[in-house]
C-alpha cells in the first residue's frame, strides 16, 4: 500500500470541558476523494481546523506528506500545500478572477532595480486563464469583477486558485451548500476531476447524495469519536445516518 | 464532456452582457454621470454668469480657473488619501483637524530654524518635514488602534480629531502664529506660468515679472506651485491605487476583509499604513497653507473635512469599501470648487452652497445604488 498523504494519529482537541475530538486517527491517499460526515457538532470542523492550522491539537500527531507537521497558523499550513476551502471562499467579489487568484501573492514586475513595482496583470491573466484551462473551467471573462458570477463559478475561481498554487491536499467545506442542482454538478465534476490530477480531497459534508457521488472512501464522527470508517461502494445511505443519529457504532462493543 | 458543462455553468451568470439596451444606457450614464454633470454645471455657469453681471464678468477665464484650482487643492489634499482609507471599508475624520496642526507645526519650525539662522529654503524643508511628520504620527496612532485593538474606525478618528485639535490649538496659545519670513510667500503663492493680458502683456516662465499697477491687474499666475505639487501627488495616487500591490490590498482588504486576512496579505500593516497616508496628506496641505498664508492656524482645516468627504462620496468612492477610484475623487472635488465658485459669482448667497452640495451629496450616492438595481447585484448594506 502506498503511504498516505494525511496520517492523524491518536488527535484530540478539548475547550475546556468539552472533548471536541476525542481520539481520532485517520489517514488520506494520494489521488482519493474522502468524505468526513456526521451530525452538527459531531467535531468534523474542528477536526479539519486542526489539520488546516487554525487550532493546535491538544494530543496526538499530524503527520503531512511523512513529516510530522506543526502548523501554528493558517499560513503554515498553506505553505505545506494543505488548501482549505471555507463555505466563503475567501474571495473579494469586487476584484476579477485573475485578482482573486493572485491575491495576497500578485505577481510583480520591477523597474529602476526594484525601486518601483507594479502589477504584472498579464502574466497573472496568462497564469489564470492556464490555471482554469487546465480544470477545463471557461469564464466569459476573467477581468470583470466577480460578484457577477454564479455561486458554482465561484466556488471554481476558489478551486482554480488552490490548484494553481500547488494544493497537494484539498479540504472542501460543504461545497456544494447553497448552489442550485446544474452548478452542484459541476462542483462535483471539479473534485472528479481534481482526483484524476492525483490531488486528494477531504470533502466535509452532510449531503449524502454527493458523498455516494464522488467519494472512495469515508469516515463518520459522531460527538467527537471516529464511528466507523468505510469504503463508499460498501455501505449505503440508511446505514450511513444510522451511524450518524448514533445507531450503529462501530467502536462500541456489541 | 466537462468542458461543455462548465460552460454551461459560464452562461447562467448575469453578466452585463445580457442587459437590454435601454437599461446598457442608463448603466454607462450612471457610471460617467459626474462628468457630465461637471460639464453641464460649467456651460450653466458660463451662459448665467454674464447675465446676472451684464457682462461685466466671465465664468470661464484663466484667472477664475486658476481660483478654482487653488480652491480644490486643500480639499484634494485631505480627500486623497480618504479615497484609500474608505476604498478599505475606513474612514478617518481627523484629516481636517490634522491639518491644522500640521500648519501650526510647520510655522512653529520654519519661525524656530529660520530665527536660529537656517536660509529661507531649507527652513521650509523642516517646516514640510514638522508638517508631514507630526501628522504621520497621528497616522500611525490611529492605525495602530484601528488594526490591532480592532476599535471602530469612525470612533478611533473622532476621539483623534478632539485630540489633534486640542493639541493644534495648544501649541499656537489659541492665536494665529506670524512671525514667519517673508519669503515663504513666494512658495506657495508664485506660480509656474504667468500671462499678462493685453497690451505691453505676454507669458512668463517661473520667475513672476516685476510689474505693478494696471499691468499687475492684467497679470494671471497659471498653475501655483501648490497646484502642481498637488497634481503630482494625485498622480502618484493613481499609479498607486491602480498599478501597484499596495493598491490592490487596499481594494481587497475593502471588498472582503477576511479573504485578505486567509490570503495572506498583511492587513493590520496595511491599514496602518494607509491611516499613515491619509494623515500625511492632509499634513502636505497644512504645510501649503502655511506658505500660502505665511501664517500658521489652528482652525484652517476645520470646515474641510465635511468638504472633503463629500468629495470622495460624489466621486463614486463606496462607504461600504471596495471600490472607487482617484480620478472620481478630483471630479467630486472639481464639483464642489466650480459648484462654490460658480454661485459666488451669482451673487447667490453663501449659506445655498451647503444645501446645494448636500443635495448632491445625496444624489451622487442614489444614483449608485441605482446602477446596483440595475445589474441585479444587491446593494450592500453597511458592514457588520
Amino acid at each position: 500500500m502506498t503511504e498516505p498523504v494525511l496520517s492523524i494519529r491518536k488527535l484530540t482537541k478539548r475547550f475546556g470541558g468539552l472533548v471536541a475530538v476525542d481520539d481520532v486517527s485517520w489517514d488520506v491517499y494520494p489521488g482519493e476523494v474522502v468524505a468526513l460526515l456526521g451530525d452538527n457538532g459531531a467535531g468534523k470542523s474542528t477536526l479539519i481546523k486542526c489539520v488546516s492550522g487554525v487550532y493546535q491539537p491538544d494530543e496526538g500527531e499530524i503527520c503531512f506528506e511523512g513529516r510530522l507537521s506543526h502548523f501554528a497558523r493558517p499560513m503554515d499550513a498553506r505553505r505545506q500545500g494543505i488548501e482549505t476551502i471555507y463555505q466563503d471562499l475567501a474571495l473579494a467579489n469586487n476584484l476579477d478572477v485573475s485578482a482573486n487568484i493572485f491575491l495576497g501573492r500578485e505577481a510583480k514586475k520591477r523597474y529602476l532595480a526594484g525601486l518601483i513595482r507594479t502589477l504584472d496583470e498579464q502574466m497573472m491573466l496568462r497564469e489564470s486563464r492556464a490555471a482554469l484551462e487546465s480544470l477545463a473551467i471557461q469564464f466569459p471573462s476573467l477581468t470583470q469583477p466577480i460578484e457577477s458570477l454564479s455561486g458554482g463559478q465561484r466556488q471554481a475561481v476558489a478551486i482554480a486558485r488552490a490548484v494553481y498554487w500547488d494544493a497537494r491536499l484539498m479540504i472542501m467545506d460543504e461545497p456544494t451548500n447553497n448552489l442550485g442542482v446544474p452548478e452542484q454538478h459541476k462542483v462535483l465534476e471539479l473534485i472528479r476531476k481534481l482526483r484524476d490530477q492525483g490531488v486528494p480531497v477531504i470533502l466535509i459534508t452532510h449531503t449524502l447524495p454527493d458523498v455516494f457521488a464522488v467519494s472512495d472512501r469515508l469516515m463518520v464522527m459522531r460527538r467527537g469519536h471516529k464511528v466507523t470508517e468505510k469504503r463508499t461502494t460498501e455501505t449505503h445511505t440508511e446505514e450511513l445516518v444510522q451511524y450518524m443519529v448514533g445507531a450503529l457504532d462501530d467502536t462500541r462493543v456489541q | 464532456m466537462a468542458r461543455v458543462e462548465m460552460k454551461a455553468v459560464a452562461e447562467m451568470a448575469p453578466a452585463a452582457q445580457t442587459l437590454t439596451p435601454p437599461k446598457r444606457f442608463v448603466l454607462a450614464l450612471s457610471r460617467s454621470w459626474a462628468w457630465a454633470f461637471l460639464a453641464l454645471m460649467i456651460v450653466f455657469f458660463v451662459v448665467t454668469v454674464p447675465i446676472v453681471s451684464f457682462g461685466a464678468v466671465n465664468f470661464l477665464t484663466v484667472r477664475n480657473s486658476q481660483n478654482i484650482l487653488v480652491a480644490i487643492t486643500p480639499i484634494l489634499l485631505l480627500g486623497l488619501g480618504q479615497t484609500f482609507v474608505i476604498i478599505a471599508a475606513g474612514i478617518d475624520l481627523s484629516v481636517g483637524w490634522v491639518m491644522s496642526l500640521a500648519s501650526v507645526l510647520s510655522a512653529l519650525a520654519i519661525r524656530a530654524v529660520f530665527n536660529a539662522g537656517l536660509p529661507l529654503f531649507p527652513s521650509v524643508v523642516v517646516g514640510f518635514l514638522a508638517a508631514v511628520a507630526g501628522a504621520g504620527v497621528v497616522g500611525f496612532v490611529n492605525g495602530v488602534i484601528i488594526a490591532k485593538l480592532k476599535v471602530p474606525a469612525f470612533i478611533v478618528t473622532l476621539g483623534s480629531s478632539f485630540i489633534v485639535r486640542g493639541v493644534a490649538l495648544l501649541m499656537s496659545e489659541n492665536t494665529t502664529v506670524i512671525g514667519l519670513p517673508p519669503g515663504i510667500r513666494a512658495y506657495g503663492n508664485d506660480a509656474l506660468v504667468y500671462f499678462i493680458r493685453g497690451e505691453a502683456g505676454g507669458l512668463h516662465f517661473l520667475a513672476a515679472p516685476e510689474v505693478s499697477g494696471e499691468l499687475l491687474r492684467r497679470m494671471d499666475r497659471i498653475l501655483p506651485y501648490p497646484v502642481v505639487l498637488t497634481a503630482i501627488i494625485v498622480a502618484i495616487a493613481i499609479f498607486v491605487l491602480r498599478k501597484t500591490q499596495f493598491g490592490r490590498h487596499t481594494y481587497a482588504i475593502g471588498g472582503n476583509v477576511e479573504a485578505a486576512i486567509r490570503t495572506g496579505i498583511p492587513v493590520d500593516r496595511h491599514i496602518i499604513s494607509l491611516y499613515i497616508l491619509s494623515s500625511a496628506t492632509a499634513g502636505i496641505a497644512g504645510f501649503l497653507s502655511t506658505l500660502r498664508f505665511t501664517a500658521g492656524s489652528a482652525v484652517i482645516g476645520d470646515a474641510l473635512l465635511l468638504s472633503s468627504i463629500a468629495a470622495v462620496i460624489i466621486g463614486g468612492v463606496s462607504l461600504f469599501g471596495g471600490a472607487g477610484s482617484v480620478m472620481g475623487t478630483v471630479i467630486g472635488a472639481l464639483i464642489i470648487a466650480v459648484l462654490t465658485t460658480g454661485l459666488v459669482m451669482l451673487n447667490v448667497e453663501a449659506f445655498w452652497q451647503f444645501i446645494v452640495v448636500g443635495v448632491v451629496v445625496i444624489v451622487a450616492v442614489l444614483i449608485d445604488q441605482s446602477r446596483d438595481l440595475i445589474i441585479g447585484r444587491a446593494t450592500r448594506g453597511p458592514p457588520t
